[in-house]
């Protein structure tokens, strides 16, 4: 009826306008994606940028005259004058063989905040375990006080503003270049729990907080989550009260995280009598947090476990049982770990529901069981970043990369366990 | 396949039931809650405590302090903290609440004071407000200029709109947001003591002059800055016409760069802060449950190093982080309270 020739016509004519169409709408993916990876590409440099110089230390080495007269000091093994004895007063003299003229009370004040606040402590511990240095000559790596650090790290930068005294600049760069002042590697970031000190801090308490929390989290959530998930996937009689649940279900994944954190202090805290601020409450509370994340996930992928594989089971007489738990479960396997590491690594990531239980808190010892109080990696960072010393800045953003590679390791873990369960039909 | 994870399911949760019921209730920590302004001294004093002794360091939680004394005053027994710290002192409210759950025996320490001052670039002319100004520029509803016992949207711009002596420049004020406790404190104390300076709003009822008198103005003259204090002091360093709203301490580490406002009259000094000259001064406390002094390990002890003059006296380390110290009788008579777990009566307060 209608004539063929137009009709190509027609088409032909369209077709630039539907070729431009293809490439505008190719164009918008492509600017899509450029914007997400230049926002991380900005976020990565910014915590990167302000973040690397917390891996970095400055040190004050000093050789140590361990005079007993200068400490008021006779004999290092006993409690009662090791409590009353001056260990400043060797680390002033230490600096002094430097600077001879610094002999003013304030020049003293000066030079005693070119340590830090802890390093006569460190004097103090040494002696304790050693009493028979009293007396000798000891090379000792002090901290530099937060304020060294600052001036020795960024000055310059407008970002910080440099609090030494002109006399303690003078001071600060005189030492540095003798190589008294250095800077190293911050193993002590490594190795300490939190201190009111920037020097001191460090991330190892709220790592190991994190770890522990986050297996109780795993050991709860992800048994009762993929026990959940089958029962409603394979067994459930499809009725109302399922529907109920399951509309349920989907509802407490949109409820915000603190809630979970009121339900745990209530609950945990208040009916079962637990203590605040440990592992095992903190995990708890994420680990009904994250159960929903994982229900839901392993229901769909269940449901993706072809039908043909059931009934080929049951065709050569397996019990519905032995259906789900040789057949379905180890092909959905691979998507349960999907959900569950997702799940747990928004867990990881969560301060809201901990700050109820009481997990925001200055734990400075390092946690050494699920009873015993600890903080997380992203709550020691909120900690650090609000503090007001200059040296936490870039602590919290050593923080930042360290939660971030304990993700990348979590993941990375889940997408080797998934290869390896990963089966083909 | 199938066994190996059936039995992990099954170890999984019988593990962490197991690990549920065995809630240990024996402590060897410490633990402190309360205000956050108290936070960054009591933080340094539990790190000084945990090097210098052979006790663990204290578990600090900062709560703010109402919510301190809640924890506080919810029992004996060692799931309920030690030590609750307050930018305030106890109501006698939260006293009866200790009572009627068995938290009887209670120690005040009152350990310093702490301003909160109004404060610009040393650029700038250093302004000379009163507390009634103040609220007539940062509130945000304010008495009709034009008379009359109505309130009206504050109409004020200009800083010379509100008194013809003070400088013609727009209102800009950086403050804290009502998360902080310098915030809670500068609402009570400076805005509703210049809002009662108004006979109409005073006669109100409580509830509703506090509505009046601590809401903030809403249209962009006061700026909510965030908790970070160091923010709001590297903003008035760079600009001129700018005020913010901190704690004294931070003043004193930037005493270089930026100056406070006299208000009344009065400059912020550790003396007028002290003596409570300047009006917007409050004291600082920590609160002991002499019940679990001997139970919990070091409770008496740390209150003891708070109180030792090598902290809180004048040339104690506490000052250096902005503590503003009490008098010398003072201390001597609070640490002796503290040696001897005195209680308070509840007629104090």
């Amino acid at each position: 009826m209608t004539d063929p020739g137009s009709q190509a016509e027609l088409v032909r004519r369209s077709l630039k306008r539907r070729y431009g169409k293809e490439r505008r709408f190719r164009l918008y993916g492509i600017a899509a994606v450029s914007v997400a990876l230049f926002s991380l590409a900005v976020l990565f440099t910014d915590i990167v940028s302000k973040g690397y110089t917390g891996f970095i230390k400055t040190t004050v080495t000093l050789d140590v005259h361990l005079d007993g007269e200068l400490m008021y000091l006779n004999d290092a093994s006993d409690p009662e004058q090791m409590a009353m004895a001056d260990f400043q007063a060797p680390i002033i003299k230490a600096l002094q063989e430097y600077f001879p003229n610094a002999t003013s009370r304030a020049d003293k004040r000066e030079l005693s905040r070119m340590t830090g606040s802890y390093a006569s402590n460190q004097v103090r511990d040494l002696l304790k375990e050693n009493p028979d240095w009293l007396g000798s000559t000891r090379t000792i790596e002090f901290p530099a006080h937060d304020t060294v650090s600052v001036y020795v790290k960024h000055a310059g930068d407008p970002g910080y503003s440099i609090r030494l005294t002109e006399q303690q600049q003078r001071w600060t760069d005189e030492l540095l270049s003798k190589g008294v002042i250095d800077t190293g590697f911050n193993d002590v970031f490594f190795t300490s729990g939190d201190s009111r000190e920037p020097s001191n801090a460090g991330i190892l308490g709220a790592l190991v907080g994190s770890l522990l929390t986050m297996a109780i989290t795993l050991v709860i959530a992800f048994p009762v989550g993929v026990a959940a998930a089958v029962y409603l996937e394979e067994f459930a009689p499809g009725n109302r009260l399922t529907d109920f649940i399951e509309v349920n279900i989907n509802n407490l994944a949109a409820v915000p995280s603190i809630i979970f954190g009121l339900l745990g202090l209530a609950v945990f805290i208040g009916l079962f009598g637990m203590p605040r601020s440990v592992p095992v409450v903190g995990g708890l509370v994420l680990a009904l947090m994250t159960l929903p994340t994982i229900i839901i996930s392993s229901r769909a992928a269940i449901k993706s476990v072809p039908p043909s594989i059931r009934e080929a089971a049951q065709g050569i007489g397996a019990s519905k049982m032995q259906v789900v738990l040789h057949h379905v479960l180890p092909l959905a396997m691979p998507g349960m770990l999907t959900g569950s590491i997702i799940g747990m690594a928004q867990a990881l990531g969560e301060t809201a529901p901990l700050l109820l239980i009481g997990m925001v808190a200055f734990i400075v010892e390092i946690p050494d069981g699920f009873f015993s109080s600890a903080t997380v990696l992203p709550v020691q960072i909120f900690i650090w970043a609000g503090s007001a010393e200059q040296g936490f800045v870039e602590l919290a953003s050593a923080g930042i990369m360290v939660l971030l590679a304990f993700l990348i390791t979590m993941n990375a873990f889940a997408i080797w366990l998934r290869k390896r369960l990963e089966r083909r039909w | 396949m199938i066994k190996p994870n059936k039995a992990f399911a099954i170890a999984a949760l019988t593990g962490g039931l197991s690990l549920v019921s065995a809630s240990a209730l024996a402590r060897d920590t410490v633990n402190v809650v309360g205000s956050s302004t108290v936070y960054p001294f009591a933080t340094v004093v539990a790190e000084r405590f945990g090097r210098n002794t052979d006790f663990p360091t204290p578990k600090l939680e900062s709560t703010g302090s109402g919510g301190g004394f809640k924890l506080f005053c919810a029992g004996i027994g060692t799931q309920h903290p030690d030590i609750t710290n307050a930018s305030r002192r106890m109501k006698s409210s939260e006293f009866e609440m200790c009572q009627r759950n068995g938290v009887e025996a209670i120690t005040e320490v009152k350990i310093g004071a702490d301003g909160i001052v109004i404060a610009n670039s040393r650029k700038a002319d250093r302004m000379d407000l009163s507390l009634r100004q103040v609220f007539l520029a940062l509130a945000k509803d304010v008495p009709d200029p034009q008379g009359g016992d109505k309130l009206v949207a504050n109409p004020y711009d200009k800083w010379s709109d509100i008194d013809a002596g003070l400088p013609a420049k727009e209102i800009r004020v950086m403050g804290p947001p009502p998360t902080s406790g310098t915030r809670d404190a500068f609402v009570e104390i400076a805005m509703e003591g210049g809002c009662k300076t108004f006979g109409f709003i005073e006669a109100m009822e409580k509830k509703e002059m506090r509505s009046v008198c601590h809401n903030m103005r809403e249209d962009g003259a006061f700026v909510e800055a965030g908790e970070n204090d160091n923010l709001i002091v590297q903003r008035l360093a760079q600009d001129k016409d700018t005020l913010g709203i901190f704690g004294y301490s931070f003043l004193m580490e930037n005493s270089g760069e930026i100056q406070a406002s006299t208000i009344n009259g009065v400059e912020p000094t550790p003396d007028t802060i002290a003596d409570e000259q300047y009006p917007v001064a409050r004291s600082l406390f920590f609160y002991i449950k002499n019940a679990h002094a001997g139970v919990v390990p070091g409770v008496q002890e740390y209150a003891k190093e708070f109180t030792s003059e090598g902290a809180w006296g004048d040339n104690g380390y506490l000052v250096d982080v902005g503590l503003i110290p009490n008098p010398r009788n003072v201390r001597l008579e609070t640490a002796k309270a503290v040696r001897e777990l005195k209680p308070m009566t509840g007629n104090e307060l």
